[in-house]
């Protein structure tokens, strides 16, 4: 029986030349599209502070630091090994380390070298986080000695991590394969059972010996496959014509890949759930989808400059923890270690969605 | 043994009563017919029947099994025409059939025999996608594809509508083919002149069963003189009919305007009054009252 849904719709597909533009040639058109990059404030960011020096200026530095609004002291560190676990967790945002005998050296009117550590995998976010520590540090400088002439005694050392041509792409392949897949998948699924719907042919195939988990299977899986066609298409455009990285488990990558696109999908059988028309779907799964997804994941305005509401909605956008965890794989090489989070979100979406999308799927009306 | 059993069933859409409470049965190897114009919940009452819509009150049984608790046994064994063309338009003929085929668990091959002349009047065309095909065309498809398990009920709402009047006809020799199979068929049309095909039919109205028989029993229950009159202009012929003493209803059929006493007149004292009133009858006889004038008289006077 499933077999037989499963070729029809694919029939459907390969037939309907809208639908094979809205699949492979929106991908294309959205990476070029998105080949930019905006940059915003972003405030309260979380970052660690290496104090090796532990005097009266080194605190009068960090209290500064964190009287500005835009930092927060997420932890202090001990040593130079855990800059690299703060990062890698992605607990901190950027690592300020002061060096030994800071008070001393500035009193004696000799260089001081302040390192200035920041995560650039998103590139928005590392290089306004560069930029405000640098004016706190002058500004700090200049309070020491207002009168001094314009003599750099304090030079921030800035080392982008993770990314350190600061190159954009890394910030929106993640994004826009995010995008497009939830797009894709989620619009397409509940456009073609609005179409079916619409025809009529809902009410002839739910009177048969079909159940709602067999429809809804049939028209997922073919859905499944092309999308995951889709991801693949995309990342090696990502790696190979924009240069992204690729430092991690393929397998692993795809994993994400398969369990966001389930997510998306059994979206769109939800929405098709409420949309009677294939227009009722294109809205919905439009406003619904594409809006969050690129202004509430993290994709383009950092979620930490938001509200707490809107923080809290983006939590349960699933291209946050999509992007949180390609961003991982890709540029960071993390394995599950770094990633059981977001997967561990994304199955449970999945599974929820799938599991509402069958229980509201109605072959009968009131 | 009845097919399908209705037993007070009823449906509102909000303040309308789409089907008011009624009951009915149709015999087993019975062809069936739901009679009445658009609008007189012959769909709705449908809807119900094939386990897509839950009624309000009462039950019903196709195949002795409650049409909302048995949903899923029903969906096996009936097989619906619905009233909208609904198969998939961008599929072919033989795609269309085999998908049904697969979701119905069965072959082609094994209900061709079943489907007799239909299936070899559209099989030349097996390769044309549906949507490609014409009204006629689009139909016998869509009886092939209700078919294709070879159901125990045929269900139809409207085959014929937007149908030309020679696949109509053929249309409903296919329906009497198929009965002597043993299968059971409903069926609803608001064509009055197609009631006479159906072994038993139900004149409906605004929701409710107004009559319930064999055609043959529901002209003959008919008792008014009726007389088939036509003049130059019927139009006007019917305006001026208006005063003539004695007439119960007067209104256009086909090419005629039926004119309905309530007492026995001669076609003499008809044309008499036409020619007084200035209208020369062409032609003027007593007929025996059809559906059509049953139905109208109930809708009138019932």
């Amino acid at each position: 029986m499933l077999k037989g849904l499963i070729i029809k719709e694919f029939r459907h597909i390969l037939r309907d030349p809208k639908t094979l533009l809205i699949l492979f040639g929106m991908p294309l058109l959205q990476l070029l599209l998105f080949g930019f990059a905006l940059s915003t404030e972003i405030k309260n960011a979380p970052i660690a502070i290496l104090d090796h020096a532990k005097d009266a200026q080194s605190y009068a530095l960090q209290s500064k630091i964190f009287s500005s609004g835009y930092f927060r002291q997420q932890e202090k560190l001990k040593n130079e090994k855990q800059i690299a676990q703060s990062f890698e967790g992605g607990k901190v945002k950027l690592v300020l380390v002061i060096p030994p005998k800071f008070a001393e050296q500035l009193a004696n009117g000799n260089h001081v070298e302040i390192q200035v550590i920041v995560d650039a995998s998103d590139i928005n976010t590392g290089i306004t986080l560069q930029n405000y520590a640098q004016s706190i540090i002058q500004n700090f400088q200049q309070q020491i000695h207002p009168t001094s002439k314009p003599f750099m005694q304090i030079v921030p050392k800035v080392r982008m991590m993770f990314n350190p041509e600061l190159k954009s792409v890394y910030a929106f392949v993640p994004g826009v394969s995010a995008l497009v897949l939830i797009l894709i998948s989620a619009m397409l699924t509940s456009v073609t059972i609005a179409r079916e719907k619409e025809l009529g042919t809902m009410e002839v195939i739910s009177i048969s010996p079909l159940r709602t988990q067999h429809i809804i299977l049939g028209k997922v899986l073919p859905y499944l496959l092309l999308s995951m066609i889709n991801a693949a298409f995309i990342i090696l455009v990502g790696i190979w014509v924009l240069g992204m990285p690729m430092n991690g488990n393929v397998l692993i990558l795809l994993l994400e890949c398969l369990l966001y696109v389930l997510v998306a999908l059994a979206f769109g059988v939800l929405i098709s759930v409420k949309a009677n028309t294939q227009q009722e779907a294109m809205f919905i799964s439009l406003l619904s989808m594409m809006l969050p997804t690129i202004i509430l994941s993290g994709f383009i305005f950092p979620v930490e400059s938001m509200p707490w509401g809107l923080q809290q909605i983006s939590k349960i956008i699933p291209a946050s923890y999509f992007i949180e965890a390609i961003k991982s794989i890709m540029i960071k090489g993390g394995g599950f270690d770094l990633i059981w989070k977001p997967t561990l979100v994304l199955a449970f979406m999945a599974t929820l969605l799938i599991i509402l999308s069958i229980k509201q799927l109605k072959t009968r009306t009131n | 043994m009845s097919a399908i059993a209705v037993n007070g069933i009823s449906k509102n859409f909000g303040e309308i009563q789409a089907v008011k409470p009624m009951s009915f049965s149709v015999k087993e190897g019975e062809l069936f017919g739901l009679i009445g114009p658009d609008g007189a919940g012959k769909t709705t009452l449908i809807k119900i029947l094939v386990t897509v819509l839950k009624p309000d009150s009462g039950f019903a049984t196709i195949d002795h099994h409650d049409v909302v608790k048995d949903y899923h046994y029903i969906r096996n064994i009936i097989g619906y025409m619905p009233g909208k063309f609904a198969l998939y338009q961008d599929l072919s003929i033989e795609e269309n059939m085999k998908f049904f085929a697969d979701v119905f668990g069965t072959k082609l091959e094994d209900n061709l025999e079943l489907m007799g002349d239909i299936y070899k009047q559209i099989e030349p065309f097996k390769k044309r996608r549906a949507g490609q095909l014409s009204g006629g065309m689009k139909q016998k498809l869509a009886l092939c594809c209700a078919l294709i398990h070879r159901p125990k009920i045929l269900i139809l709402d409207e085959p014929t509508t937007g149908v030309d009047a020679v696949s109509r006809k053929e249309f409903w020799n296919m329906l009497q083919h198929i009965r002597t199979q043993g299968i059971s068929i409903l069926v609803s049309t608001p064509y009055m002149d197609e009631a006479a095909k159906c072994d038993r039919i139900a004149l409906m109205q605004d929701g409710s069963i107004i009559a319930l028989d064999t055609p043959q029993a529901i002209r003959d229950s008919f008792t008014y003189p009726i007389f088939g009159i036509r003049g130059a202009n019927n139009y006007h012929l019917i305006e001026k009919m208006k005063s003539f003493p004695h007439l119960r209803s007067i209104y256009p059929s086909g090419e005629f305007a039926h004119l309905v006493m309530n007492q026995e007149i001669t076609l003499q004292e008809i044309e008499d009054f036409a020619a007084k009133s200035g209208e020369k009858l062409i032609e003027s006889k007593l007929i025996k009252a059809d559906i059509e004038d049953c139905f109208i008289e109930m809708m009138q006077h019932g």
